[in-house]
């Protein structure tokens, strides 16, 4: 058993699944009423280890390793929300959240409202989510879009270390349910996290590259295939300013406009089909919104309208720095 | 294939009271008793007065709902005894969680019943906040959606100490209500799961009332339902549900255990939606008459009053009671038809407990929207 990381220091470098985990373990020591649910999470700290440890520190009163039912883990986190506690449930992988789609979208979004506001929802569903790891039928999937339209859901995805231990943080702090998509791929790469300042606001984007040509917004993994596209076009000459959104509900848009005030352009990326997405949602608010200074559409770059494919394939199908810089080519060309 | 004839007189069923009204408890009431012992006669006269009332009110509501004054209206006709002797088992400090036909208990834990009626009228998508009204929480539109709320709220009751501490005036329980149609739903199968798992402190109280709109029992379930409890792995017991007395008993018992940490049970009331499903139906359609007069003899508040006669009651009573739910009836209607719409600001106000900048820029825009006309016409 791993030992607890030692958040006393100004900054370590740690992957995100450590990060989450100090996240959930800064959140236990502040607040006795959070805790942890869902399979797997006890002895085994989670099929990703994000929960390794905490059954030993906290016990099985605050780590509960749940029976195999992703609605009875959501159903009775929505009991347990009523009764003042503040749950955060693991759901395995992306394509097993399903089962517990009607307690989210009928049961957890609704109760506040169906309250009169009486009662408060803290629950934080984490869901890993995502391709890039070359497994199987539903442990790729990217159905963000599906809580974005979910009204009273609020929905958010790290996309770094860093932001990862803080954001855990500030979800489980929220009073409203929090949907937090932690991308799968960049789970293991290290980055720094700096436990002595505070975080970002949860739903705050953020520019983490400047460019004065064309935006680039995404979350999660794509913030990093951005980023490489960005160190790509800069070799030829095109500044791409890369935001990444941190949060896909609400979304904040301010950074967005003033980038595309600067750059004229905007290309919206993310690995969920691009029908009825994320990137369709920001392209039409972008048009509304800045249309004089736009030079031209915005463009998707998105998974393809299918299932996801099979492994051997997933290359061919997630957007990749090559593919989005055909799309910084196609908007330079108006 | 269990047939909604004759299975409430099975040696197995628990009864107190025979179908015309005589005190005859079978051989399965025999633990329960001792249960009995807690009713006074103000307790008798309570469950009869209670079961006419909301009779009284049943019919009122839906002649509202026929005079297009509610949206709908979801009777609860048949099952007045399986809802009074199992409300009246709980204690102050339980939580119950209702599926939505559960007026009487609502009424005995302190609810104002034309709450219920808001939320049918539409203008509320709730109607009641449950710590004020005697823990009786919202009712719940998604079949056995709430099952798994209230496994999580009794698992919550143990997380913090407020059960098994071995007194039983404060330690808490959660009782369940929920249907023969429902008890198909994943959710209510996980809620047993997750009960059994945790051992918390909870009664599922299933009202078979032998009909899921035009869908007989049989179609659920090949096996009486209270079996199923045990595959869970929790004590499962079939009561008559027409029968007061063994509903109260039987409850009292289950409860108690629950609150002593005992673990969840599951109790199958058998009943009859003598109705229909909402007033959306037509039993006409789909039921038997032959099975609706079975059931018919079976009144539970008929019963009862037999059985009360037996014991000396006085007429005085019984028609003081109709007079009083006469007048109730009278009250609740008066009072429904008063029931004014929200404000539209209860589209946006509610939806997130903190800042949402869409929600707030969507609200602003409606006022400036629906100003503009007002500016029109002056």
């Amino acid at each position: 058993m791993n030992a607890a990381t030692d958040t006393s220091v100004d900054s370590a470098s740690l992957p995100m699944t450590k990060a989450l985990n100090a996240g959930l373990r800064r959140a236990m020591l502040d607040d006795p009423k959070v805790l942890l649910m869902g399979e797997d999470i006890g002895p085994l700290g989670g099929v990703f280890r994000v929960t390794e440890g905490l059954i030993a520190e906290f016990g099985e009163k605050r780590v509960l390793d749940t029976p195999l039912a992703e609605s009875g883990i959501i159903g009775t986190a929505i009991g347990l929300a009523l009764r003042g506690f503040r749950p955060v449930c693991e759901i395995q992988f992306d394509g097993f959240v399903f089962p517990g789609f009607d307690q989210i979208t009928s049961q957890l979004a609704r109760m506040r409202n169906r309250h009169e506001g009486g009662v408060t929802m803290p629950v934080v569903i984490r869901i890993p989510y995502g391709g890039h790891i070359g497994s199987i039928e539903h442990h790729q999937e990217s159905p963000e879009a599906y809580f974005a339209h979910t009204p009273g859901l609020r929905v958010v995805s790290p996309s770094n270390p860093h932001d990862a231990y803080w954001m855990m943080q500030e979800a489980i702090a929220s009073d409203d349910p929090v949907i937090f998509f932690e991308p799968k791929s960049r789970y293991w790469p290290k980055g720094e996290v700096r436990f002595g300042e505070s975080g970002t606001p949860l739903h705050a984007s953020r520019v983490v590259r400047a460019g004065a040509d064309v935006t680039v917004v995404g979350h999660g993994a794509m913030v990093s295939v951005l980023l490489q596209a960005a160190d790509l076009a800069a070799g030829e000459g095109i500044g791409l300013e890369v935001i990444d959104l941190r949060s896909i509900s609400p979304i904040d848009y301010g950074p967005i406009l003033n980038s595309v005030q600067k750059t004229g352009r905007l290309i919206v990326a993310q690995e969920a089909p691009g029908f009825v997405s994320v990137g369709s949602e920001i392209a039409a608010t972008v048009a509304e919104r800045a249309f004089y200074t736009l030079e031209a559409p915005v463009l998707r770059v998105s998974g393809f309208d299918t299932p996801f494919p099979p492994a051997a394939v997933e290359t061919h199908f997630l957007p990749s720095p090559d593919r989005v810089l055909e799309a910084v080519d196609r908007v330079l060309a108006y | 294939m269990p047939t909604a004839f004759g299975l409430d007189g099975a040696e197995t069923c628990v009864r107190m009271i025979s179908p015309d009204g005589r005190f005859e408890p079978n051989a399965a009431a025999e633990e329960f008793l001792p249960y009995l012992d807690r009713l006074s006669e103000a307790d008798h006269r309570r469950f009869y007065r209670d079961m006419v009332v909301v009779r009284k009110f049943d019919n009122e509501a839906a002649n509202l709902q026929r005079q297009g004054q509610l949206a709908l209206w979801v009777p609860s006709h048949g099952q007045e005894a399986a809802q009074v002797g199992s409300a009246y088992a709980t204690r102050p400090q339980d939580h119950v969680f209702p599926s939505y036909r559960e007026h009487v208990v609502g009424m005995i834990r302190g609810l104002d019943v034309v709450d219920v009626l808001r939320m049918l009228r539409g203008v509320t998508l709730g109607g009641w906040v449950p710590e004020e009204h005697g823990n009786f929480h919202l009712y719940t539109l998604v079949l056995a959606s709430q099952t798994l709320h209230s496994t999580g709220y009794a698992m919550g009751m143990q997380l913090d100490g407020s059960t098994a501490t071995g007194n039983p005036e404060t330690d808490q329980a959660v009782i369940t209500y929920y249907g023969d149609g429902a008890s198909s739903q994943g959710d209510a199968n996980e809620a047993l799961v997750f009960a059994a798992s945790y051992q918390t402190p909870q009664v599922f109280f299933l009202q078979n009332n032998h009909w899921a709109i035009s869908v007989p029992v049989s179609r659920q379930s090949r096996t009486p339902l209270y079996l199923r409890a045990g595959g869970f792995g929790m004590p499962g017991t079939q009561i008559d549900g027409n029968d007061v007395l063994a509903s109260f008993a039987v409850t009292a018992k289950s409860m108690d255990d629950a609150r002593a940490g005992r673990g969840p049970s599951l109790i199958e009331a058998l009943t009859y939606r003598v109705g229909a499903h909402t007033t959306a139906d037509d039993p006409t359609k789909y039921r038997d008459p032959e099975e609706l007069a079975y059931w018919v003899a079976r009144d539970p508040i008929t019963r009862f009053r037999s059985y009360l006669q037996g014991r000396g009651i006085e007429q005085e009573f019984l028609t003081a009671v109709d007079e009083e739910a006469a007048d109730f009836a009278a009250d609740a209607r008066k009072r429904a038809l008063e029931i004014t719409g929200p404000d539209r600001s209860v589209i946006f106000d509610n939806v997130y407990a903190e800042p949402h900048p869409l929600v707030a820029e969507q609200k602003a825009w409606l006022e400036r929207y629906e100003a503009s006309f007002d500016e029109g016409t002056n």
